[in-house]
């Protein structure tokens, strides 16, 4: 890992007070205001905009190869999307991610 | 309105949010380890975990730092995964809004996902209930996987020093998200942001600093949100 002491304290504070403060904002303050439909809205679709994008590259490049596409890892996050798509249960989905990736790995690594 | 049926509310939120145990503890033990992997002492593996209290946002800061984004990046994209909880208190407010300030301030610390679809389910059954019953049946609904949380970070910090690197845990992160979020593709429009967000990221991925990330988040929000207002037009 490339940060100093004082680097990771700073995330780990600044991500810290930032949620915290995100999670107060309308318990903690305003009450009994409401946010705009369309703000809930846009809200709504935070995790599934940053989750994908972040990973998305983690996927085709991944670091532990150097940067090479690597077919165990695409297949393994394939499966895991796939098994969490249709039986919409998170355990069952990495279980299925992990054993692909390591059946891969074995059979090809 | 009497003690008793205060303390009813939270173990009857107690006994409700209790299966989440099962869904915490992997991603606890998880992040420990990979963060302990990573770098990160102890005394800031349990930390994170005590301040942050989101898995999502910890995975996603740790993704940052091993891909050596400047600190501010590393914030923002732990936050911007978070904002989602803007939209919880915002709907938690109308129910807990008549609590005490330091009974708020306690719900939005343990404010996470488990919590609030819990507890904004209880409300839409029990609309009329006291805002101290609602608020005793939410601490009571938050406690397990709040404890958890901690205690799964430490067992896995603890063991993660000695997990071998054959076992690719590397591809824990990936994997741990994709499960975590392929459940929640229910509509066209979360399936069109995810979609949006893919494509964006991976073609803005020769940007610096993760700045491809931000800005197909940003639009891939853009494109939920409008294909919910359309889709949403069209049903009604």
């Amino acid at each position: 890992m490339i940060y100093s002491n004082a680097a990771i304290w700073t995330i780990i504070i600044a991500v810290g007070i930032g949620t915290y403060l995100i999670r107060f904002s309308f318990i903690g303050t305003i009450g009994r205001a409401r946010l705009p439909v369309w703000a809930m809205r846009l809200l709504r679709y935070t995790p599934v905009a940053v989750i994908p994008g972040l990973i998305a590259p983690m996927v085709l490049w991944p670091t532990a190869t150097g940067g090479e596409p690597d077919p165990a890892r695409i297949a393994a996050a394939f499966a895991a999307a796939v098994l969490g798509i249709v039986t919409k249960n998170v355990i069952i989905a990495v279980l299925g991610g992990a054993a692909t990736l390591y059946l891969m790995l074995y059979l090809f690594g | 309105m009497t003690a008793a049926t205060t303390k009813s509310d939270f173990w009857r939120g107690l006994r409700d949010g209790s299966p989440f145990i099962l869904a915490v503890m992997p991603f606890g033990l998880l992040f420990g380890a990979l963060a302990t992997e990573a770098g990160l002492d102890f005394f800031q593996v349990m930390s994170m975990s005590i301040l942050v209290i989101a898995g999502a946002a910890q995975f996603t800061a740790l993704a940052q730092m091993q891909d050596a984004a400047p600190v501010a990046l590393v914030v923002a994209a732990a936050l911007m995964v978070n904002m989602r909880m803007a939209m919880y208190s915002a709907s938690l407010a109308p129910h807990l809004g008549a609590a005490p300030l330091w009974q708020r301030a306690v719900a939005a610390y343990i404010l996470v996902d488990n919590t609030y679809a819990v507890a904004i389910s209880e409300y839409e059954r029990n609309p009329e209930n006291s805002s101290r019953r609602k608020v005793a049946y939410y601490f009571g609904s938050a406690v397990p996987s709040w404890v958890f949380w901690y205690f799964s970070t430490f067992l896995g910090a603890y063991l993660g020093q000695s997990i071998p690197p054959e076992w690719a845990l590397d591809f824990a992160v990936p994997i741990a998200f994709i499960a975590i979020f392929a459940p929640l593709l229910r509509t066209i429009a979360h399936v069109a942001a995810a979609l949006t967000s893919i494509i964006i990221a991976l073609f803005l991925a020769f940007l610096p600093y993760s700045i491809g990330l931000f800005i197909a988040a940003g639009l891939a929000m853009v494109v939920g949100a409008e294909v919910e207002r359309r889709t949403m037009a069209g049903a009604s």
